[in-house]
């Protein structure tokens, strides 16, 4: 099990894997918002062909961005139906009329849109989140960036302590399973035969000495954290501090100017208009 | 002045029921700066309460009567504030038995970073203590590694790194090696002594393994929370009655020596190791 990968990082050396992850948390928070402003096929190709360079500027494979998006397939066709079907547009744009269902030229266009929509938000967040970031990083930045919440009495220091311990005991947890499951096995256990409900109840044995290994291991690592000063957030310093470089600031600048690319072309509505 | 000095400590643990059960009677000890001790025992003989003790991670002090000093200080005194007892953790580092349990960050360097952290130093001090600590222990070409990637011994040592990190007086190993192959143990220990050999840290090395006892310079063996020895290795393999009497055996050369010795072989000399026997064995031979 020493193989295991957390989430879905994929190493590579990229301009947008060295990017402060404070940055790529925020740029994937503008994309979201992009994703949801644009109205008209301008900007749905512009979102789209940033989706596209955004990939190739990272390096991730294409085989591994569409594993990622296969999973939302059905989503993405269901939302597609519906739009085709249920829009109602101007009466000359009607398209197929037979029996109840009337398909509009708007409803053709919307489905086109939202799917370029999905598409491109699961792409953009993922490649600023989850392929280019570790785990452990994105804890860190999102530590940092609330950190101003710290003055509201909201544990951040203690919630980000959180997902690093949580992040750290995911191997060791997955091991031990592994380890009480041939031991039940050796003792003529039977995971993977019988209804659904007789192999929930076949993992009962292995569910019960990982809850109680796992309290065990939390109680020593609280003492061994005790032992080691540990006392909360207050007082401590940090070895590693995160530090916005200039290509932060020149990320930061062209999704800013995407951005403003994204909303003019909405005031000018060329064409069709969602 | 003793760097630890123990009077009298009595602890009880309370069972499901209310009921004190004692686990240390009477214990009076002191610890000089400097030493390296190992604690021998049987299980739940109080050696690993006694460690605990002296880091002030209990849940429970109401059966503790006694006292224990450390640098002149009095930790078991009502009248102690939090951060003196933070102050006693960072002089007093324990180590302990499973290192998979002790490790926080994904990242080795993160890791030994923690106790730095913690103590709020500033960040330079913080990088040159997590680097010192890593060379020490040989594993500065781990430094960007995930704890589990790593063997149970080169575990072991990062999480000796971060106490090291904390630069402390004292060293508490609460049988650091027990659930290390051999290979591991090998390492550790030899990255104990050399702490206690380099940096002059007191050691306090729990163990139920005789032959990490042998080179220590000073055993103590407890049985059912007493002191039962407290002596050089040397004198404490002398006594292989008493040792019997706490559950524990002699190392296998210091036991064919004795039985040797009793049948009237003139043999002199310690027998902690195997080479001292062999040399002891050839002068009894040139004689």
């Amino acid at each position: 099990m020493k193989g295991i990968v957390l989430g879905q990082y994929y190493p590579a050396d990229s301009v947008i894997h060295r990017l402060d992850p404070r940055i790529k948390i925020i740029l994937a928070l503008i994309y979201i918002v992009c994703s949801f402003l644009c109205r008209n096929i301008f900007s749905f190709v512009l979102l789209f062909m940033s989706s596209i360079v955004l990939i190739l500027v990272s390096r991730i494979p294409l085989k591994i961005v569409f594993r990622s998006l296969r999973a939302i397939i059905f989503i993405m066709l269901f939302t597609a139906v519906l739009n085709v079907f249920w829009t109602k547009g101007e009466p000359e744009n009607l398209l197929v009329s037979w029996k109840f269902i009337n398909i509009y030229t708007e409803g053709i266009y919307n489905a086109v849109f939202i799917v370029v929509r999905i598409v491109s938000m699961i792409i953009g967040s993922s490649i600023f989140m989850t392929y280019t970031t570790t785990p452990i990083q994105l804890t860190d930045g999102i530590e940092r960036l609330l950190s101003p919440l710290k003055k509201l009495h909201v544990p951040v220091h203690e919630f980000a302590m959180m997902m690093t311990i949580a992040l750290r005991f995911i191997p060791i947890i997955v091991e031990e399973t592994q380890k009480i499951m041939s031991a039940q096995k050796a003792r003529g256990a039977d995971f993977s035969s019988g209804s659904l409900m007789k192999r929930a109840k076949a993992l009962v044995p292995v569910l019960i000495p990982l809850f109680i290994s796992a309290f065990r291991r939390a109680g020593d690592l609280a003492t061994a954290m005790t032992c080691r000063c540990y006392r909360g957030g207050k007082g401590r310093t940090k070895m590693t501090v995160l530090k916005c470089r200039a290509r932060d600031y020149v990320m930061l600048a062209v999704s800013a100017a995407f951005t403003a690319a994204v909303v003019v072309i909405n005031i000018y509505s060329f064409g069709y208009t969602m | 002045m003793a760097y630890i000095k123990i009077s009298d400590l009595n602890f009880s643990y309370r069972d499901d029921d209310g009921n004190f059960i004692p686990v240390l009677k009477d214990i009076s000890l002191e610890i000089e700066k400097g030493e390296y001790i190992a604690v021998l025992g049987h299980n739940g003989s109080g050696k690993s309460t006694l460690a605990k003790l002296l880091n002030m991670v209990i849940d429970d002090y109401e059966g503790m009567t006694g006292k224990i000093e450390i640098n002149g200080k009095d930790i078991t005194s009502p009248e102690i504030t939090e951060d003196e007892i933070y102050e006693l953790r960072k002089d007093v580092g324990m180590v302990f038995q499973n290192p998979d349990n002790q490790l926080v960050a994904t990242i080795v360097e993160e890791d030994v970073a923690f106790g730095p952290e913690n103590l709020g130093l500033p960040r330079e001090e913080i990088r040159r203590r997590v680097d010192d600590a890593l060379a020490t222990v040989g594993m500065s070409e781990y430094a960007r590694h995930e704890p589990h990637r790593l063997s149970g011994g080169q575990k072991q040592r990062v999480a000796i790194a971060g106490i090291i990190a904390m630069m402390p007086e004292c060293m508490i190993f609460d049988e650091s090696t027990a659930m290390l192959d051999p290979i591991g143990r090998k390492e550790v220990i030899e990255t104990i002594e050399k702490l206690n050999r380099e940096r002059h840290i007191t050691v306090l090395s729990i163990t139920h393994y005789m032959d990490e006892a042998v080179r220590a310079g000073r055993v103590i063996v407890l049985n059912d929370g007493n002191i039962l020895l407290d002596g050089t290795p040397s004198y404490i393999f002398s006594k292989p009655d008493l040792l019997r009497e706490a559950g524990l055996d002699l190392p296998q050369c210091a036991d064919l020596m004795l039985r040797l010795k009793k049948r009237g072989i003139p043999l002199e000399g310690d027998f902690n190791t195997p080479e001292q026997c062999v040399r002891s064995l050839l002068n009894a031979l040139h004689k």
